[in-house]
């Protein structure tokens, strides 16, 4: 039988804000521990949530950029269950009426062998506001566990889908195209590291064309692109064999060993999902205006769809080009800061996606500290479309800013790099290169192309490279009469 | 809605509340009491009419993101439960609270 597998993703993503979501204790990351823990971190008798105005604003930035419902009013729940690092035994969160409702984000899922590359539209079921609870350390002293509030209340906006996702590879994408789009509006910074961006992925199978989802299991925090591949990978076919062997499926929460690239269940807790929401009386409803919503659109950056069709229309740059500038904020802008400093569009674009790309992933590097700023690349666009510097003498002056060597024209001079232009003088080198090579120049006039080519070359070596090889090519073929 | 005293047990236990199997029989009779209040209510007819989820009618004031906390952790670790087993000392190590251990 043909299986299907059907993927959704709850995503919890730490929002970038100075303080916690119902209190002004900070929420830097790495302090000591419980240092940033205050009487509300740690839920002291008597004390009062109060909202976190910007982590609002960036729950509201989140539905402007899936196009979703933003609602005019939502409520927050309480989530009871126990455990040591959820000091209050509940969280507060949103149930029924969330902040965020339907929207949608469309991911461009990469070839894969003989599969082309394709778009596709992964719907948004709901986003809601929530705080994170803190941090078990164990190991620290015999028979005991650690608790660090410091993450106690960090406010988290946790992005459901639907269970639109039919394989590892879609997921994978989503999840990516997720991560860049909630640093592109700036409202986390996307460090899987430190635990800012997790992943809980819902896996099930089903024969394929049949309409009923099987039962799910569901694998909880992953922390990795690679990972979420392997896990969903891993649970799929063991949910697969699990069936063809004659077995069922149970509802269960898996953990992903990265060891052993294996999920296991885990000790399936008494009473699950039990959670008794309801409406917490310590706050009130959140009501979100259509003037609010038009403040925080006054603020948003252009969203990367916009961006990539600006760049086709504007620029005149293939889908796939413009895809690829927009994949991430950093690249974009540095992409515009080329072009603002006047660099013709096509070929900054080819720099940007190329040598400069290369060369920072070679090097492990950021956009950020690049050591060519963007000025300096469209000074050295602009020294090629002039025909100061031939392709191949660009490449040279490139290698030597990304050292540091200094900026272009004064790279040109000092490597004599300036491509010859002048008619007198190719004429001359050509004359030298036909009387040096009769032979050559026999072979083309016996009806040899290819004795062209090499004359050609020959010229471009007598120049040392610095002939225009377009010059080259037209002076050359008036002497052959060609 | 009927409730049977395995109910009870079952949501003194997710609430982490002890009840004693005497308890248990009068608690019943208690929430099976509230239970046919909501039921009377629930027959009310609400077409059209918004959930409350506050008894005020006002809206949550929001708070600029500014720290406004500083650090208290040794105050609040002087208040924190003792080890027990007859130690006074607080159950704290390193900056960090101490709980029985859990392992997932």
């Amino acid at each position: 039988m043909e299986w299907e597998v059907v993927i959704g993703l709850e995503t919890h993503t730490q929002l970038k804000t100075n303080t916690k979501i119902f209190s002004g204790a900070s929420t830097t990351y790495g302090a000591e521990p419980n240092t940033q823990a205050c009487e509300v971190s740690i839920a002291l008798p008597g004390v009062l949530p109060v909202l976190n105005k910007e982590a609002v604003n960036c729950a509201i930035k989140f539905g402007l950029a899936v196009h979703a419902e933003i609602a005019p009013r939502s409520v927050f729940a309480r989530k009871n269950y126990f455990y040591p690092d959820l000091p209050k035994g509940y969280q507060i969160s949103q149930y029924e009426l969330p902040v965020v409702g339907k929207g949608a984000v469309t991911i461009q899922v990469p070839a894969v062998g003989k599969n082309a590359a394709y778009e596709k539209v992964i719907n948004i079921t709901r986003a809601h506001l929530e705080e994170d609870a803190g941090k078990s350390v164990h190991g620290a002293v015999e028979g005991m566990s650690g608790i660090d509030l410091n993450r106690a209340g960090t406010p988290l906006l946790e992005i459901v889908t639907e269970p639109d996702m039919r394989s590892a590879a879609e997921a994978v994408a989503y999840a990516k195209k997720l991560h860049e789009l909630v640093q592109w509006i700036g409202i986390c910074d996307g460090n899987m590291q430190e635990g800012s961006f997790r992943c809980d992925v819902n896996v099930s199978v089903r024969p394929k064309g049949t309409e009923k989802l099987g039962t799910r299991r569901e694998i909880k925090n992953l922390n990795s692109f690679k990972f979420m591949q392997q896990a969903i990978e891993y649970e799929t076919r063991w949910q697969i064999e699990t069936l063809e062997d004659g077995g069922t499926i149970q509802q269960a929460t898996v953990l992903f060993n990265p060891d052993t690239g294996e999920t296991r269940a885990m000790r399936s807790k008494e009473e699950a999902n039990d959670y008794r929401y309801f409406p917490d009386p310590d706050l009130l409803p959140l009501e979100i205006t259509e003037a609010d919503k038009a403040r925080v659109q006054a603020e948003m950056p252009e969203l990367p769809e916009a961006m990539k069709a600006r760049f086709e229309n504007q620029f005149g740059l293939t889908s796939y080009d413009a895809a690829s500038l927009t994949a991430n904020r950093a690249l974009a802008d540095y992409f515009v800061a080329v072009v603002s400093a006047g660099a013709e569009a096509k070929p900054a674009a080819n720099w940007v996606m190329g040598a400069i790309s290369a060369k920072l992933n070679a090097e492990e590097k950021t956009l950020a500290a690049s050591p060519v700023a963007a000025e300096s690349l469209a000074a050295l666009i602009k020294r090629i479309t002039d025909n100061t510097i031939s392709n191949n003498a660009a490449k040279q002056v490139f290698e030597a800013m990304w050292n540091g060597e200094g900026e272009v024209d004064a790279i040109i001079e000092a490597k004599g790099l300036k491509q010859v232009s002048d008619t007198g003088a190719i004429e001359a080198i050509i004359d030298e290169v036909l009387a040096a090579n009769a032979a050559m120049v026999e072979e083309f006039k016996a009806g040899k192309e290819k004795a062209f080519n090499a004359l050609v070359g020959q010229a471009m070596k007598a120049s040392k490279g610095k002939a225009n090889p377009a010059q080259v090519n037209e002076v050359l073929k008036n002497k052959l009469g060609a | 809605m009927a409730l049977s005293t395995e109910d009870i047990k079952k949501i003194a236990h997710l609430a982490r509340v002890e009840v004693s199997d005497s308890d248990a029989a009068a608690t019943l009779s208690k929430l099976t009491g509230i239970l046919g209040l909501i039921e009377q209510m629930q027959a009310v007819n609400t077409d059209g009419i918004v959930p409350m989820s506050h008894s005020q009618d006002v809206v949550q004031r929001l708070r600029d993101d500014v720290v406004t906390k500083t650090n208290q952790r040794e105050a609040f670790q002087k208040i924190s439960p003792e080890l027990g087993n007859g130690s006074k000392e607080h159950a704290v190590d390193s900056g960090l609270y101490l709980v029985p251990k859990v392992i997932e």
